[in-house]
């Protein structure tokens, strides 16, 4: 179920501003990976790229290689809306379907992927919610608006919504910035749970959350304003937090910029 | 549950009663008066408004030997006076919805080409073709429906008679006559309200969250899907008020059914022949030609055509706050 990712040679481009520069790297499957740096050092534009959402930013361009397995994402004839469903993402604000209601919003995925009998949608979305960490919560209000939820609540039922299609990856952008330190550590707790069926890769500007939740982390970093943003080093969290290989990762986690 | 939705307002804080008496300045004292004398102003007008047309009225229908509802013909300069709005409510409403069921679909695929298909190098130039048709007169667009519309549309009325005569609806009672009907009517008033409910629902499509497009792109939606999932029920209480300001405008239009409407006081299913008639129409039709008798009864179909509207409209409102909780408005 899940999948490695590799990357190569990756640029991805605002109409003419390039925002990412030559990146490459490997995501073992089965792990969590960091993304830390700087605002507007490029992390969350290289995440959306990982699941070909980049290009729905009015003039998103993408150059380079990403290999999910054997498959690259930017081959010709790949859809884009086939890679959404194997890549499944949470984003920094909760967005539940304001319209539906919890149950409808784990389902709809499902849906779009054809899942029609009423008992399969039922197992699954109950599943997922206990994946979630919300079924307990919210099993006696399943048919009230989903956008009801608290804010942590609605946070998890997205996450629900995006496990619930079964992704080989997930990638999750900042997912607790907008979150309560209670709600922050009931999705990093789930993170530690989801990373045994996927592979995670998240974007965070907390550093001890990344040094909480993840098993390898990325420092990003761009040399001036109006440039762009680069991968500086890649290696496992520990290392990066003890001793970093690069002086500028150095500098930025303990706090001297950024 | 959303808390903040739900319980009540804190009690506002309490005024500071401190010193006997608040400061008050000169100028806020100006634009308050201004402010409550023009609101008031409007009350009076509206007041004296209603009750000018409702003296009027009951004067009218007071005097009416025939029943006003369900009277066909209109005779109130006759003597003794014979009206009623029978054909006129049903007429009117039969080609508003005849104009809502063409216009709707169509405004509603236009606005989400405009706001979600097209090339932004096309999307304004279209939205603005679009703001056109809204500043033709609708004298002109009377005067289009009698000289093209009537005599282009008879093929089709002979078609739908052919094919679809069994349904009563689209039978002629003499098939190739001029197509002055109440359909014809219909498209009309279609094409009149389409720029209204586009605009208004375009408007309403470009309002959607990008967070709520994003979250169905994300799943692996297509564009349809991404559409069918965040942007139609986002935007449906919006599509209900653009679509009712359209039907006030088709239930309230004169110079256009004026002119196409082949006008008779006769009550048909067959929307194919040319008869019947509107609130609207038959008000400009007898106006000139009444005594003040026969006004004070033209203000009286005008006052039903009013509570029609009303009507339409508190319907909307209704169905728009019966789903308020899943309206989005508190994501």
């Amino acid at each position: 179920m899940a999948k490695r990712i590799d990357v190569s040679g990756l640029s991805a481009y605002y109409s003419g501003f390039k925002a990412i520069d030559d990146i490459s790297m490997n995501i073992e499957p089965r792990t969590v990976t960091a993304f830390i740096g700087p605002s507007g050092c490029g992390k969350s534009t290289f995440l959306r790229t990982l699941n070909r959402m980049h290009e729905v930013t009015p003039g998103g361009r993408v150059e380079g290689k990403v290999m999910l397995d054997d498959e690259n994402l930017y081959g010709s004839g790949v859809d884009p809306v086939t890679v959404r469903r194997t890549v499944g993402m949470v984003f920094q604000r909760p967005n539940p379907f304001p319209t539906m209601s919890v149950y409808d919003n784990v389902a709809a995925g499902l849906k779009l992927n054809g899942v029609k009998k009423k008992r399969d949608l039922d197992t699954i979305v109950e599943k997922s919610l206990k994946g979630a960490n919300l079924w307990n919560e919210v099993k006696d209000r399943l048919n009230k608006p989903g956008s009801g939820l608290s804010g942590g609540q609605q946070q998890r039922l997205c996450i629900a919504r995006a496990i619930a299609v079964e992704p080989q990856v997930l990638l999750m952008d900042e997912p607790c910035s907008a979150l309560d330190p209670i709600s922050t550590l009931a999705i990093e707790d789930l993170i530690g749970e989801l990373k045994e069926k996927f592979t995670i890769v998240i974007v965070t500007h907390n550093m001890q959350q990344a040094a909480r939740v993840s098993d390898r982390t990325a420092f990003f970093n761009l040399s001036a304003v109006g440039q762009p943003g680069k991968l500086i080093e890649i290696d496992d969290t520990e290392r990066i937090f003890s001793n970093p290989s690069v002086q500028a990762t150095e500098d930025y986690i303990s706090g001297r910029f950024g | 549950m959303d808390i903040t939705a739900n319980t009540p307002a804190p009690p506002p804080p309490a005024t500071r009663t401190t010193g006997g008496g608040t400061v008050t300045r000169p100028g806020d004292r100006i634009f308050s008066g201004l402010s409550r004398g023009s609101g008031i102003l409007l009350l009076v007008i509206m007041g004296a408004i209603a009750a000018f047309l409702t003296i009027r009225a009951v004067n009218a229908i007071s005097k009416d030997q025939g029943n006003f509802f369900t009277t066909f013909e209109w005779n109130a300069t006759a003597n003794p006076p014979v009206f009623g709005i029978a054909v006129l409510a049903y007429g009117t409403i039969v080609s508003s919805i005849i104009a809502m069921i063409i216009a709707v679909p169509i405004a509603v695929g236009i606005a989400l080409f405009i706001s979600h298909y097209a090339p932004r190098r096309l999307a304004s130039p279209f939205a603005y073709v679009i703001d056109l048709l809204a500043a033709v007169p609708s004298i002109v667009y009377g005067l289009w429906g009698a000289l093209f519309l009537v005599p282009h549309l008879q093929g089709l009325n002979l078609w739908l008679d052919h094919y679809l005569g069994w349904t009563v609806i689209f039978d002629q009672s003499n098939p190739g006559t001029a197509a002055r009907s109440l359909f014809t009517v219909g498209i009309l008033l279609a094409i009149m309200i389409l720029p209204i409910i586009t605009n208004v629902s375009r408007e309403v499509f470009r309002q959607v969250p990008r967070a709520n497009e994003e979250a169905a792109l994300a799943l692996g939606a297509t564009r349809w899907e991404v559409i069918r999932l965040s942007v139609l029920p986002f935007a449906r209480s919006g599509i209900i008020s653009a679509s009712m300001l359209g039907l006030g405008r088709a239930l309230g239009e004169t110079m256009a059914v004026a002119t196409v409407l082949s006008a008779s006081p006769v009550l048909s299913a067959r929307i194919l022949d040319p008869v019947g008639g509107t609130f609207a129409q038959n008000i400009a039709a007898k106006f000139n030609e009444a005594n003040d008798f026969g006004r004070d009864a033209l203000i009286a179909s005008g006052l039903v055509l009013f509570v029609i509207t009303l009507l339409v409209n508190g319907a909307a409102r209704l169905i728009i706050a019966r789903r308020k909780e899943y309206s989005g408005a508190n994501a």
